[in-house]
């Protein structure tokens, strides 16, 4: 705390200076690499990861909040960038490795560390049987240090180092258990996917390089109004190119494929990665860039309505799933379209709002999926040591719901903070969600779009539903862990989970209720805190405001049915706790089949079930192409064309060879009669 | 005038010998006719005030290695015409063109393509002037004596491998 | 340089010499490529070589004396190859009691 007090004396005087701003990157990256020497030097000691790993997270996280507690006592002009090194000087091109520091860039750095310390330490308790427990926090701390080159570069290409280098880290988590092919395939799939969106940033990043000829977000941000014409193509291709980028990181329509098959990765892991950090790049990309997409109406219109769309298809696939990560991978998917509409309607706070909100309730309900998880597997696992039953007849998928139910009585505390966050995301006033998500839906009609805020709403209704689905289908009822009559069984193997894990859980329980009241609306001043949020970004996303009003772009404040905020806020909040209350009622009731007797859903539901079949179009529309393109290739280019060359060239060579060969015949005559011929050339030349 | 007479009759004699050698079948008559070309091209040597040059040309080429060649057609029995000695016309044809086409450029690179710098004719006063003063196995001598010192050892040096390899050559061979 | 300038240069007598020299080597090459005989094609060689001191000895007329020099070399390069072929001649004539260069065809690898 004097730390703390320090660097707000140190602010308050002139201006704000970031402290020790290299330690932030430095601290999980020194994790990583003891770690990353800790899966070869001491595998099986799990001491050093269980201390290595939290701690540089949360060293990382007390550095972060010195800062963002200077920063918020200084009078702050502008982003403070500082330079670490110069990276890239090349002609024209001058990149250094510099780190931004505005109020962007250090609420971005408090999720990532704060959500991401409370995910390292679940991950001690759950994670601790598992044999690759040092590479694991190696990965896990990697990870945190690109998230937060990400978030703090100041340039272009470093926030892409970091956006390739959180790829990276997600592509080796979700195949971390690589054993088993399925998983490994679901890395790969989703590196493959994000790279389709990668190419997009790159070409983007080009294009603003010959617009501005420099990559530094400050000095094109500030050039972009008299540099790029408002709605011209070039500005125009640059937003979409971005968003390209966008879309595969934070798996928007059409790229979105690959977030559900990612959950193949520890549930720690999808919590932090999957759902509160890396996913949602793509917002704090635009967030970043809000001025550029400001100057572009018409990716501005995309960008809203991908967003709007991914939230209404993904929410409705999440209906009817089974598999509880698979709920919740499609619910993140359905609540990052949600920012996606904030930030394309132009609503950039309420965005970067429901960032925060469903980085705290998200994070919260993967980590009490992942403690449901954890309980049911090890109640399976632990009967098989004793011996005393027949418990393999149980074995199945720890992950479906179909599995659960009734968890309430064994897993009281975890029931609880799942309810919590379940509340929260569904937009139950006063907990997180219900702000944030109310002042999404708020501005996407206020800014005059109608249909998505349509949209918007019937998605909430969604969300409320499918997430207490959820919550009836692991907690209420009758357990069906050990089938419909195990119920003493179940008693017996089903705890609750250690401290280490429930702690993390109670600590984001909090946050899930009180990170809403960070912004209250103006219409709903029921604490202090009005706007705060909003006040504090201010700076950021002013100039983006500033063009969009210039332009004609202005929040009506009424809804397109007419009403104020309070209203359509108590309206939400209704169809909300109807939907939880009339879905709770509705499923409480009815016997859920187990997973081994399931019959396969039919009509639309099976269509729900079955995700759309989008993957199915995909693999039908690109894949088998694309495979039988490239099999045609390896067999007409390469082994045809490319092969054939090669062996031409050999067999050529080996044609000369012979024919040189025949013109040694060995006679001394032939020899003479072409040495007089080069001795007559020679002086042919010379006369 | 009489010694301009005498060197076109060197030179044309030295022609019609090779002209002979060339054609004689028999070996033995062929180096005969050699021995009498390089006669010629000495009395040419001597004329152009080349006195030590046509006395080692006589003595070494004439002497030394034409009766080399006769001891080896000797020892060989070679000394008789062959009729398989000449090739066929299209032997010939190649071996005259070849030979036609040497004779047209090394006349044109001697006429045409010589040095096209101001020559000063040092050659018969010049030469014979040194010859005189230092005799004529001085001129050559001394030079080769003074700044040609390490290339004629290492032509002695060269005489000495040849010797070497002659004999690990011609050594008959032990079984 | 015009021919009345060599002429100059050389003397009318150089000039000849240099002629005789072309007509010699051209004479060799035939001699070289037409006769089948291993010795008389080595004699040839010497017709050449001899043809070139020729040559030589008439530019050291308008160079002056390391023309003469360098037939010294030429000819004492020529005794140590003459000695050298003929003993190879010799050595091929005992193994295969002919002389012919068309009968072998041992200069390969």
């Amino acid at each position: 705390m004097s730390l703390a007090a320090l660097a707000g004396q140190e602010g308050a005087g002139a201006g704000f200076h970031p402290v020790l701003p290299w330690l932030i990157l430095a601290l999980p990256l020194l994790g990583a690499a003891v770690n990353g020497l800790g899966a070869f030097l001491w595998r099986d000691d799990k001491r050093i990861p269980t201390i290595v790993g939290p701690a540089a997270l949360l060293g990382s996280f007390a550095v972060v909040l010195v800062n963002f507690i200077g920063m918020s006592g200084a009078e702050l002009h502008g982003a403070e960038v500082v330079r670490l090194w110069s990276w890239i000087v090349s002609g024209d091109l001058s990149i250094g490795v510099d780190l931004q520091f505005d109020q962007l860039s250090m609420l971005m750095c408090m999720i990532v560390t704060g959500v991401g310390s409370l995910i390292h330490i679940y991950s001690v308790g759950y994670m601790r049987d598992d044999p690759g427990y040092s590479r694991y926090f190696s990965y896990l701390n990697l990870f945190v240090f690109f998230m937060l080159v990400l978030v703090l570069g100041a340039s272009f290409p470093l926030m892409f180092v970091g956006w390739e280098g959180v790829g990276l880290c997600s592509y080796l988590l979700i195949g971390f258990w690589y054993e088993n092919r399925e998983y490994a395939n679901a890395g790969k799939k989703a590196f493959i996917m994000n790279r389709i969106g990668d190419a997009g940033f790159l070409v983007a990043m080009f294009l603003v390089f010959m617009a501005f000829g420099t990559l530094d977000f400050v000095p094109v941000l500030a050039a972009a109004e008299g540099t790029l014409a408002y709605g011209g193509a070039l500005v125009t291709g640059i937003t979409l190119l971005l968003f390209l980028g966008c879309t595969g990181k934070s798996a928007q329509i059409p790229l979105h494929t690959w977030l559900p098959d990612a959950m193949a990765g520890p549930t720690p892991v999808s919590a932090l990665i999957h759902a509160a950090t890396m996913v949602t790049a793509g917002v704090y990309l635009i967030a970043r860039t809000s001025v550029l997409f400001a100057l572009s109406p018409v990716s501005q219109g995309v960008v809203a309505a991908v967003g709007a769309g991914t939230a209404l298809f993904a929410a409705s696939i999440a209906i009817r799933q089974y598999d509880i990560k698979k709920v919740l991978a499609y619910s993140t998917i359905s609540q990052l379209g949600y920012m996606f509409l904030a930030v394309g309607v132009g609503a950039f706070t309420a965005g970067v709002f429901h960032l925060m909100t469903h980085a705290f309730f998200k994070a919260l309900l993967f980590l009490g999926a992942g403690a449901v998880i954890h309980a049911v597997h090890h109640a399976w696992a632990h009967g098989d040591d004793h011996g005393d039953g027949h418990g393999d007849v149980h074995h199945g998928d720890p992950n479906d719901m179909r599995n659960h139910g009734g968890l309430r009585k064994f897993m009281p505390r975890t029931f609880v903070f799942m309810w919590v966050a379940t509340l929260a995301i569904a937009g139950v006033p006063p907990l997180a969600g219900f702000f944030s998500k109310d002042e999404i839906i708020w501005y996407s009609g206020a800014y005059g779009y109608p249909i998505l805020w349509g949209v918007a709403l019937a998605t909430a209704l969604l969300t409320a539903v499918y997430m207490a689905r959820l919550m009836v289908m692991t907690f209420h009822g009758g357990n069906r862990t050990f089938g419909h009559r195990g119920a003493a069984e179940a008693g017996r193997r089903l705890h609750e989970v250690p401290a280490v894990m429930w702690a993390p859980l109670a600590v984001l329980a909090v946050l899930s209720v009180v990170g809403g009241w960070a912004n209250i609306p103006e219409a709903l001043p029921l604490l202090p805190t009005v706007e705060w949020l909003h006040h504090w970004l201010e700076p950021v996303f002013a100039p983006a405001i500033a063009v969009k009003e210039a332009h004609g772009f202005s929040p009506e404040y009424r809804s397109p049915v007419g009403g104020g905020e309070a209203l359509w806020a108590g309206i939400s909040a209704a169809i909300a706790i109807a939907a939880v209350v009339g879905t709770v009622r509705a499923l409480s009731p009815k016997p859920v089949p187990t997973e081994a007797e399931a019959v396969a859903p039919t009509g639309f539901a099976r269509v729900l079930h079955d995700k759309w079949y989008v993957d199915e179009l995909y693999d039908r529309a690109i894949v088998r192409p694309s495979l039988a393109l490239w099999r045609a290739c390896w067999r007409i280019v390469d082994a045809g064309i490319i092969d054939g060359a090669v062996n031409g060239a050999g067999r050529a060579a080996r044609l000369l060879g012979w024919a040189g060969g025949q013109l040694q015949t060995g006679r001394v005559t032939t020899y003479l009669v072409a040495f007089m011929l080069g001795a007559l050339l020679v002086l042919g030349v010379l006369s | 005038m009489i010694q301009d007479f005498l060197f076109q009759a060197f030179a044309a004699s030295a022609i019609l010998g090779a002209v002979i050698m060339v054609t004689r079948r028999n070996p033995v008559s062929a180096v005969i006719f050699l021995v009498g070309v390089f006669f010629a091209t000495s009395g040419m040597f001597l004329m152009l005030d080349a006195h030590f040059i046509a006395a080692i040309n006589v003595i070494l080429y004439g002497g030394a290695i034409m009766v080399l060649f006769l001891f080896v057609l000797m020892l060989l029995n070679l000394g008789h015409a062959d009729w398989r000695d000449l090739r066929g016309p299209v032997g010939g044809l190649i071996g005259g063109s070849i030979s036609i086409a040497f004779l047209g450029v090394l006349t044109r690179l001697f006429v045409g393509g010589t040095d096209s710098r101001p020559v000063v004719e040092i050659a018969g006063s010049a030469l014979r002037e040194a010859a005189a003063e230092q005799g004529v196995v001085g001129v050559v001598a001394r030079p080769l004596f003074t700044e040609y010192t390490i290339v004629l050892e290492v032509t002695g040096v060269l005489l000495l491998v040849s010797i070497v390899g002659t004999i690990l050559l011609a050594r008959r061979e032990r079984t | 340089m015009s021919e009345a300038g060599m002429a100059g240069a050389l003397g009318l007598n150089g000039l000849i010499a240099l002629f005789v020299s072309a007509i010699l080597f051209s004479i060799g090459v035939i001699g070289v490529l037409l006769r089948r005989n291993a010795i008389i094609v080595f004699m040839c060689v010497e017709l050449m070589l001899n043809a070139a001191n020729l040559s030589l000895v008439a530019f050291s007329r308008m160079h002056g004396i390391e023309g003469q020099i360098f037939v010294f070399f030429v000819m004492a390069v020529a005794a140590a190859e003459a000695a050298v072929g003929l003993a190879i001649i010799i050595a091929i004539f005992r193994h295969y009691e002919v002389v012919d260069l068309d009968r072998f065809r041992l200069l390969k690898w």
